[in-house]
């Protein structure tokens, strides 16, 4: 049984997955670039997952592990992690080093609903 | 405005230890562990020397199965920042909103003379939290250059943690800023990855450990200048270049990265009205380590000879343990025995009134 309040979390993208989305005009994009040997990331995946189901409809919240698109990360400028970035219509809205907690996170996608 | 027995503010080894005991002995303790919560070891991978684990633990693992821990026994985590507090009378009182009139950014680069005034403001408001005690375990933060571009290119090739962030240097120019054993751990961990790794110590020896210089002095990649400091942080979008002065010979050098490793300091700023801080910000507790400790120390000993209390600070049922009072040790392990220590001086003294 699948309900539409089933707690699915954040996928994980690709180099590939992640271009298209920023890409998209659609929706807001929401990108966690995370390392599993970082503790502060610890902190911040619990969040991007529930800010991933909660905004499902609004935004796509999304994470990018920087080990295995190292590439991409160094695009975008991730010299430091976890980096958040939010994109609409492919343009950077806004970015946060280090773990600013879920407020943080949440001002970012207002910002970036509003813009 | 919700009240509680014992207030626990800061969530490291300390914070969590003392929540496990205080939880333990029924005391519903609250912990604030911030929005960054578990502290210096956060920054950290493998912990080699906390005893259990003889094949080294995980520093954020740990930490996380700590607040685990601490929650089992029914501590209430809150993971929030105390932003004021007022200790000048019991029960004691805790914020933990800023006024729409303060923004977070403002309250958090505030000096400390700034966060005072800042705290009055915060005061007028009434406390979210009341507390019959409370135990400090802030513990301490990375000192920064105070250098022009340093805040600028934070997270964009400045850093305080080499251990988080070396992957991200591959084949790359790096410094790092310090002589003490952090810096050479900060060396260690970029030898991994960078090209080049160039120390800058602002002496001409350094003060590490013998066993950790002669790892980082012996590395063909490694590079020392002595007397030399750090002058600007240049660059664009991210960190090019730094200017340094080396024995006043002032130069600009190529730098990818620069890693800051010049120490601690403890985290009392939200106290520094409240409650009695030694010359270099340390909280004062009985055991203090340290002349004004043994001075509180003396006032403390009781009719059989005996120390009370002695992880008390200068306000009676306000207790301090971890880096945020340690100017000796700070060890993850001795934070957390002293955790222990406080949960326990602060269950008697509550059982005492």
């Amino acid at each position: 049984m699948t309900s539409s309040n089933q707690a699915v979390g954040a996928p994980h993208f690709s180099d590939t997955e992640f271009k298209e989305a920023i890409a998209s005009p659609d929706k807001p994009v929401l990108v966690d670039f995370y390392a599993d040997w970082c503790g502060p990331c610890k902190l911040a995946a619990p969040v991007i997952d529930k800010l991933s189901d909660e905004f499902k409809d609004k935004v796509v919240v999304a994470k990018v592990d920087v080990d295995e698109y190292t590439e991409v990360a160094k695009e975008y400028g991730v010299m430091s992690i976890p980096t958040v970035i939010i994109f609409k219509a492919g343009q950077v809205i806004d970015r946060k080093i280090g773990f600013p907690g879920e407020e943080g996170y949440r001002q970012m996608i207002e910002k970036a609903l509003a813009a | 405005m919700t009240h509680t027995k014992l207030a626990i503010i800061g969530s490291g080894p300390s914070g969590y230890t003392a929540a496990i005991y205080a939880a333990r002995a029924m005391l519903q303790p609250v912990l604030f562990a911030g929005i960054q919560s578990g502290g210096q070891l956060m920054n950290t991978t493998d912990i080699e020397n906390y005893p259990g684990f003889k094949d080294g633990v995980d520093g954020p693992q740990l930490m996380l199965t700590m607040r685990e821990q601490a929650q089992r026994f029914g501590s209430d985590i809150q993971d929030k920042y105390v932003v004021a507090v007022d200790f000048s009378q019991r029960p004691f009182k805790l914020w933990t909103t800023l006024p729409s009139s303060i923004p977070f950014d403002v309250y958090e680069k505030a000096k400390p003379a700034e966060r005072v005034e800042l705290m009055k403001t915060i005061r007028t408001q009434e406390p979210e939290w009341t507390a019959d005690s409370a135990i400090i375990s802030t513990g301490a933060t990375s000192i920064m250059l105070g250098v022009p571009g340093e805040d600028l290119f934070w997270g964009r090739g400045v850093s305080t943690c080499a251990v988080c962030d070396a992957a991200f240097y591959k084949e790359k120019n790096t410094y790092v800023i310090g002589g003490g054993d952090s810096a050479m751990e900060d060396t260690l961990a970029l030898i991994k990855f960078a090209k080049s790794v160039t120390i800058l110590h602002r002496r001409d020896a350094f003060r590490a450990s013998k066993i950790m210089q002669d790892r980082v002095l012996k590395h063909p990649k490694v590079k020392v200048k002595w007397n030399t400091v750090v002058e600007e942080v240049l660059g664009s979008q991210q960190v090019e270049k730094i200017r340094i002065k080396e024995n006043g010979v002032v130069s600009e050098v190529p730098a990818d990265g620069v890693f800051i490793a010049i120490g601690h300091t403890p985290q009392t700023s939200i106290f520094q009205d409240q409650i009695q801080l030694d010359e270099h910000g340390y909280l004062v507790t009985r055991q203090s380590a340290s002349k004004v400790g043994l001075e509180l120390a003396e006032k403390a000993i009781n009719d059989k000879g005996l120390l009370d209390f002695p992880s008390m600070t200068s306000v009676e049922g306000v207790f301090g343990a971890g880096d945020v009072v340690d100017v000796r040790y700070k060890q993850a392990v001795t934070a957390a025995g002293q955790g222990c220590a406080a949960a326990l001086d602060a269950e008697r003294w509550l059982e005492a009134r």
